[in-house]
């Protein structure tokens, strides 16, 4: 069955690792719904946060082939329970759309959007949250007439709680530990 | 900095010198302890090869007459040498032409550093002369590539090269070297790696799951250890011996894993997959305890995954996390180096036989030898068959040569009727299946064990995507010998145009050229035999005489390899005729 699954990925900052994992997921035919990348929590360690909609043991096998690449650190894949997650939308619309009753004021307030700015023609709406909630609001100011449009990638957190630099303090435990007898061709 | 050092190399360091990138580049290959290296030269690489002149005493450069030539000829090299083949290519086509190499060297594990030539920085992107993006392009065939567009990058890019091609599962690498970085000074000192950040070559194996797997193998009644080729990489063989013997598991091999067990011992039972032998394919699907050790349940092993030995426990010893569970899902997933798994679960094994479970192996062997195996060593209808040439070669060498094929039916005649006795003596394209792998692959197996005998089992289909390397050999006088199994066809295709596709024989017939008088053109003694009453005396000619050499056989034109399990079939169900 498919699912939609975040993956998190923490690499170095190479040139090339997002070509290195992108072509896993083009091997598989699957498709990227979105991608986000920028420097995570630890100076130098880049996080990747990426959604597919495929099936658990795609998930798992794909996460394990991006893992195992010289330059990733680690990769986990989450189900949307198990994160905590959002995205944002900008929404540039005529100014005029204000004009006429407080149509679009009550819609703003109803969605939590905000006003970035507001020029003699147009105004730019930012609103955060889940793509369904992006969407929706997509969708109600389409009758005024929509500029632009875009939305980020999805960024997210997890809530397990054991976090990345435990996970490293292991690998380079593990890397410790082998380095003694590391070639396997002697 | 990214690599750790190696500590005992760290004594012998030399002082810091200024010296040119490109002759970094070949001290770093001398501090890796490289001899042999196979290219071509060409416009972006000429640096690096004015610095190897030089150097003409310690290193030896084989100049092949095609970039594939050399990626297969170090392959070769580096799968007999366990350590990585080395490949020099000038940039643009001379990089693009390694890409099959790469692939091949990718799926089978084959640890490479391919130095690509490539254009001045300054000029990357603009499509310059001979200008291709080899990195992008060898992004999925590589376990790992870099662009190397500063002299000062080369010693620490080297040591993490070398490390990376050679550790954990083995893999290419693509080292892309721009032309001012060849030219370039740098303060150079090497040394050599001995760790790279957030990569764990050998994962500790989990005694958990040690102790698991050793309680399955004490429990279970009918057992199938799958041998592949990672027993070979991590030089497990004595421990794998052991192991099998101590518990009396019967072993079966996949393709890269033949010539790690003998195959005259009591407990081998054959080779796996779709033209491996009947009895460890029939009881693939009646044995209660499936241990693969080192191999990744390739589909051509497998056959359709849904019925594959569901009945079974399935334990598997594997290097690679990402292969764990990718085709065949298991009870017990030993992540760890073949020899490190099994040197943890030999003491923890008790001491065992299955003398009925073995006995079933050998009756459905009987059956294979009535049906199949007869017919093809000994066939009494007068004509020539690849399995009685090969197990002629077999008988009359002891099974102690090293065979190297290519692709195709030979192959299969090859792995099924050489009785191989001595690991490490068998050398073929097993993932990618690439034609024209084998004479090539020969040269390295040549220039790597000069004292073995070494038989290159060629069909005429592959003989000729790669002939042109006759000319390498016969200027460097390489002791290849060649068996051309000649059917004017490209006989597996053949074959599953008349099992799959109402004998509708398209493309595969061949009209073929004299292959002597190329042979001869080329400077490559040869001699024919289309008579099976001169077979034995002149494969002994062969066996004696002093390479190069090439023997053409006249092959039965279509005949088929059998048994067979059709591709995507059951493994239980395989085809005798």
């Amino acid at each position: 069955m498919k699912n939609e699954y975040t993956i998190t990925i923490f690499t170095e900052n190479k040139i090339g690792l997002l070509h290195r994992i992108t072509v896993i997921f083009t091997r598989r035919h699957l498709n990227i719904d979105s991608l986000n990348t920028s420097e995570s929590e630890i100076r130098g360690i880049y996080r990747f946060t990426i959604v597919v909609t495929t099936t658990e043991a795609m998930v798992q096998t794909v996460t394990k082939q991006i893992e195992k690449q010289i330059g990733i650190l680690k990769a986990f894949y989450h189900t949307e329970e198990e994160i905590v997650y959002q995205e944002i939308a900008l929404y540039k619309v005529p100014t005029k759309a204000f004009a006429y009753g407080d149509d679009v004021e009550s819609l703003i307030r109803k969605f939590n959007a905000r006003v970035l700015t507001i020029e003699p023609e147009y105004t730019v709406v930012e609103k955060t949250g889940h793509k369904s909630e992006t969407q929706q609001l997509f969708r109600e100011l389409e009758s005024y007439g929509i500029l632009q449009f875009a939305r980020s990638g999805r960024i997210a957190l997890t809530k397990q709680i054991k976090e990345i630099t435990a996970y490293l303090k292991e690998l380079e435990q593990h890397q410790k530990e082998s380095e003694e007898e590391v070639l396997t061709y002697n | 900095m990214e690599t750790k050092t190696r500590t005992k190399s760290a004594a012998k360091q030399k002082a810091v010198e200024k010296i040119t990138g490109a002759e970094a580049m070949i001290r770093s290959l001398l501090a890796e302890d490289v001899d042999t290296i196979f290219g071509y030269i060409g416009g972006a690489i000429m640096p690096i090869y004015d610095a190897l002149f030089n150097y003409e005493d310690k290193l030896k450069h084989v100049m092949v007459r095609h970039e594939q030539g050399a990626i297969h000829a170090a392959q070769g090299y580096a799968r007999i040498k366990r350590k990585p083949g080395i490949c020099f290519t000038t940039s643009g086509p001379g990089a693009t032409n390694l890409v099959t190499g790469l692939a091949d060297a990718m799926l089978d594990s084959t640890p490479l550093i391919c130095i690509t030539g490539q254009v001045g920085a300054a000029l990357l992107g603009t499509d310059a002369f001979q200008e291709t993006d080899v990195v992008s392009v060898s992004m999925p065939i590589t376990k790992w590539n870099y662009q190397i567009t500063n002299a000062e990058e080369i010693p620490e890019i080297m040591a993490k090269a070398f490390f990376i091609a050679n550790s954990g599962r083995p893999g290419p690498v693509v080292i892309d070297i721009t032309k001012n970085a060849q030219f370039e000074e740098l303060d150079y000192k090497y040394e050599p790696a001995s760790s790279v950040n957030n990569y764990v070559p050998k994962p500790k194996p989990l005694m958990s799951e040690v102790e698991k797997a050793a309680e399955l193998i004490n429990s279970c009644q009918k057992p199938l250890v799958l041998l592949g080729q990672g027993v070979t990489i991590s030089g497990a063989e004595a421990e794998f011996k052991e192991f099998v013997e101590k518990a009396g598991l019967p072993v079966a091999a996949t393709l890269l894993g033949l010539s790690s067990f003998p195959t005259n011992h009591s407990l081998y039972t054959g080779m796996l997959g779709m033209h491996g032998n009947y009895a460890p394919n029939i009881n693939t699907n009646k044995c209660d305890l499936l241990i693969g050790i080192g191999m990744r349940f390739d589909d051509r092993v497998t056959g359709n995954l849904n019925t594959y030995a569901k009945q079974a426990k399935v334990i598997h010893i594997e290097i690679d996390p990402s292969e764990i569970d990718k085709n065949v899902k298991t009870d017990v997933a030993i992540n760890a180096d073949a020899r490190q798994a099994l040197e943890l679960l030999i003491p923890k094994i008790n001491r065992n036989s299955h003398e009925e479970w073995l006995e079933t192996f050998s009756e459905l062997h009987e059956i294979e030898f009535e049906k199949v195996i007869s017919k093809d060593i000994h066939p009494d209808d007068g004509k020539m068959y690849m399995g009685e040439v090969v197990n002629t070669l077999s008988e009359l060498t002891n099974g102690e040569a090293i065979i190297v094929t290519d692709v195709g039916q030979h192959q299969m005649a090859s792995a099924r009727y050489y009785g191989f006795q001595k690991q490490n003596s068998w050398i073929s394209s097993g993932g990618l299946g690439t034609m024209g792998f084998g004479i090539p692959a020969g040269m390295g197996v040549a220039l790597a064990e000069p004292d073995r005998p070494i038989f290159v089992i060629v069909g005429d289909g592959g003989f000729q995507m790669t002939v042109q390397e006759l000319g390498t050999i016969s200027q460097y006088k390489l002791p290849v010998k060649i068996i051309l199994l000649n059917n004017d066809f490209l006989g597996m295709v053949r074959q599953w145009q008349q099992l799959f596709f109402s004998n509708r024989y398209s493309s595969t017939e061949l009209t073929n050229p004299n292959f002597l008088m190329i042979s001869e053109g080329f400077g490559v003694p040869s001699k024919q035999v289309s008579e099976r009453d001169n077979l034995k005396e002149t494969l002994q000619e062969l066996i004696d005489v002093k390479g190069p050499f090439m023997l053409e056989v006249k092959v039965e034109k279509e005949s088929n390899i059998f048994p067979m399990v059709p591709a995507g079939g059951t493994v239980s169900e395989m085809r005798l005729d």
